[in-house]
């Protein structure tokens, strides 16, 4: 067991993988030499050589629609993209063509690939590198979509990607590269897609997020317990597949809810979350399930995006009203 | 004898159009030797009087302080990060400078050189690297657009201009600007296609500075040169020295007149040296060396055409101060007006989204002109 940073565990899970499968390649740009903009592949070329640590072209699209052909020839490639902002340049090959390969294909296509990427703003970057885009690649049918919190996540979720044989875009909160530490197993272990976890058990109301929203959430809960309110915090760890039981018996509990994400309001995941519960445990809730979101305008620059991003306080305000709804 | 420099318009290439003469030159165009010392070309002939040649200087030494105000900024954690042009001055002015009034320039976010010959705010400039705005300056009273973080995609809307203006009858040419990296992405490529396809009056204007973050040119491109690309798109692929602020000025106007005429449009690589970090975020130490550095360092811009306007008598110890008087003032300037710049209302987050906001949208801006109104009862 050590104590690691978020992308520490995610540099030492990419070296295991390398390590444990020849068939695994990283590319990206500044992934080989530099070791990535914030290093999560630092050291990766040296002792696996720059065959398997390509550092590509300025272009996304080259680096979806070459890590779908190595995949299609039986490699394991881990692209990354430098912020997700930046996958709309290789939108098309992300959503039309890695998503739907297999499909196209009628499953005789293996597409064995993983696309990492930061994810989520708070940390003052110029434009478009911190836009919470995920409800797009939601929407790509084919792709899995998997958001870690944690480091210990980080590693267990990042082997799985790797491992699973479909593509999976698999986001870093960027907020938690270096903020975020925790325990991580020395030892190998993954953690299978499709399981939410609960990062804290309370009986009051169920406080769903994802990614560096699950922090604050918590943050938010610490705040709510000190007010007497006992909060459960569901982290989805992802979006898909979705663990639809488990949000479904963690809602059904407490009866209430509030959805937490960093995207705008419409059309965000957090719709799909309220769709579902309505559907799966309607009869069970005691008050109508709350969104705490960013609003419909674009990702502002750093002066103001405090007051664009979901915050503790805005957590626990809505949650306070949600448990006082009768 | 082959052709040394080609691809515009001397009599001996051809009619306009014949791609036997757009390939590059084999050696960038050059008028300033890195000593200063001048050559004749020509090909290039300079169409600049004494002062237009104290300008240029003037400008580059300009650009530099306000640059290097800017890094300090960053350092002092005024801004967020930065993107030094430390090195790309002549580049940057001398292509600028090249352009008529009504011309229009798209920038990528290291322009700060071809902003100031534009005469944009150099203070509001840097609100985006602030983070206060995503843009201040406006660019219709400036000709010059915004500068854009996407890479490359400011290629593309200079081409759509060029067409307007060309549909319109305006004898408007384009300049954008990006990086080596930049022509690797689609944005670019698609935008040389559909200008060469329409004879679109835009100039491409690359600054070579070898890198791309850390990913050097040959990781990029397999091609001779960058400006070897162009002939793919029908256009005349140019190379200049960079830090040559007077070959560059000569080869840019060249495509820019040629563009003009209706000609069409080019491709000019400019071979620079990105002397600083790519960004403030970044640590160039852990992908280039100090002496490869140190090696580029010998080619600066700004030395060596002081030497030449020493060497013709147009540089004194009077114009030195005044010009670093002026530079000074200026990056003074700019210190105050972003040092600990107000960040503005919140509430800008949903103005300019919609030109007629409705609904839900309002409701959302109640909601937090109500959040907002609270927290002040508060405090
Ligand atoms: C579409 C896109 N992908 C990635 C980035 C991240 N990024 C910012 S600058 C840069 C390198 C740009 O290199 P180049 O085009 O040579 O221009 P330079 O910065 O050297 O002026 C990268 C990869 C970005 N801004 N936009």
């Amino acid at each position: 067991m050590s104590t690691m940073t978020m992308i520490e565990a995610i540099r030492a899970t990419l070296h295991a993988e390398m390590r444990r499968d020849d068939r695994v390649t990283v590319l990206g740009q500044d992934v080989g030499q530099l070791g990535g903009v914030f290093r999560a592949t630092a050291d990766l070329r040296d002792e696996f050589g720059s065959s398997r640590v390509v550092d590509m072209p300025l272009a996304e699209a080259v680096i979806a629609g070459s890590a779908l052909g190595l995949a299609a020839s039986g490699m394991v490639p881990v692209a990354e993209i430098q912020f997700l902002g930046f996958t709309h340049q290789g939108f098309h090959q992300i959503a039309s063509q890695v998503a739907r390969y297999r499909y196209r294909s009628r499953g005789r296509y293996p597409l064995q690939l993983t696309i990492r990427t930061p994810f989520g703003g708070g940390v003052r970057t110029p434009e478009l590198h911190s836009d919470a885009l995920e409800a797009q690649f939601v929407q790509s049918p084919g792709l899995k979509v998997v958001m870690p919190a944690t480091a210990y996540d980080a590693k267990g979720l990042l082997a799985e990607a790797i491992r699973d044989p479909d593509p999976v875009l698999f986001c870093e909160p960027l907020r938690g590269y270096r903020m975020v530490k925790g325990e991580v197993p020395d030892e190998d272990y993954t953690v299978g897609f499709g399981r939410a976890r609960t990062a804290r058990q309370g009986s009051d109301v169920t406080i769903v997020a994802w990614s560096a929203a699950v922090q604050m959430a918590l943050g938010a809960a610490d705040e709510l317990a000190r007010q007497g309110i006992d909060a459960t915090v569901l982290d989805l760890r992802t979006l898909v597949p979705l663990d639809v039981e488990g949000l479904a018996e963690a809602v059904a509990a407490t009866g209430r809810c509030v959805v937490v994400h960093e995207a705008p309001l419409s059309a965000g995941f957090g719709a799909e979350v309220v769709a579902t519960l309505q559907d799966e445990c309607f009869y069970d809730l005691e008050a109508p399930v709350a969104r705490v979101t960013a609003p419909d305008t674009p990702y502002p620059l750093a002066g103001i995006e405090d007051q664009y991003l979901p915050s503790v306080q805005r957590v626990v305000d809505a949650t306070i009203r949600t448990v006082n709804q009768v | 004898m082959g052709r040394t420099v080609t691809g515009v318009d001397s009599s001996d290439e051809g009619p306009p159009g014949d791609p036997h003469g757009w390939l590059p030159p084999d050696e960038p165009v050059s008028l300033l030797d890195p000593d200063g010392s001048y050559h004749e070309d020509p090909e290039h002939p300079l169409d600049l009087d004494d002062e237009q040649l104290r300008e240029l200087y003037r400008l580059m030494v300009v650009t530099r302080k306000v640059d290097r105000e800017a890094i300090n900024l960053q350092r002092q954690g005024q801004l967020g990060v930065y993107a030094s042009c430390l090195g790309q001055e002549a580049a940057q002015v001398a292509s600028a400078y090249a352009l008529g009034a009504d011309d229009w320039i798209f920038p990528s976010y290291r322009e700060l050189g071809a902003a100031l010959v534009r005469q944009v705010d150099a203070a509001g400039l840097l609100h985006l690297y602030r983070g206060t705005w995503l843009s201040d300056h406006d660019p219709y009273a400036h000709n010059f657009a915004l500068m854009s973080i996407p890479i490359g995609t400011q290629a593309l809307h200079a081409t759509g201009f060029a067409m307007g203006a060309k549909l319109d009858g305006a004898s408007i040419v384009t300049l954008t600007y990006y990086g080596d990296g930049g022509t690797s992405e689609g944005d670019p490529h698609e935008a040389m296609t559909f200008a060469g396809v329409n004879d679109a009056p835009v100039v491409f204007f690359v600054q070579n500075n070898q890198y791309a973050i850390s990913v050097p040119l040959d990781r990029q491109t397999a091609a001779p040169t960058l400006a070897h690309k162009a002939i793919g798109y029908g256009m005349p692929g140019l190379r200049c020295d960079g830090n040559d602020v007077l070959g560059t000025y000569a080869v840019t106007r060249r495509a820019v007149e040629r563009a003009r005429r209706g000609e069409g449009p080019a491709f000019i690589e400019a071979m620079t040296y990105r002397m600083e970090a790519h960004t403030t975020s970044d640590d160039p130490t852990r992908y280039r060396t100090k002496e490869e550095r140190e090696e580029a360092a010998k080619t600066d811009p700004i030395a060596r055409m002081k030497n030449f306007l020493t060497a013709r008598d147009l540089y004194d110890d009077e114009l030195e101060r005044e010009i670093d008087e002026q530079a000074q003032e200026l990056a003074t300037y700019v210190r105050d007006g972003i040092y600990d710049a107000d960040h503005g209302d919140p509430m800008e987050l949903f103005e300019h989204v919609y030109v007629e906001p409705e609904g839900h949208f309002e409701d959302q801006a109640a909601q937090l002109r109500a959040e907002l109104d609270s927290a002040g009862e508060g405090s």
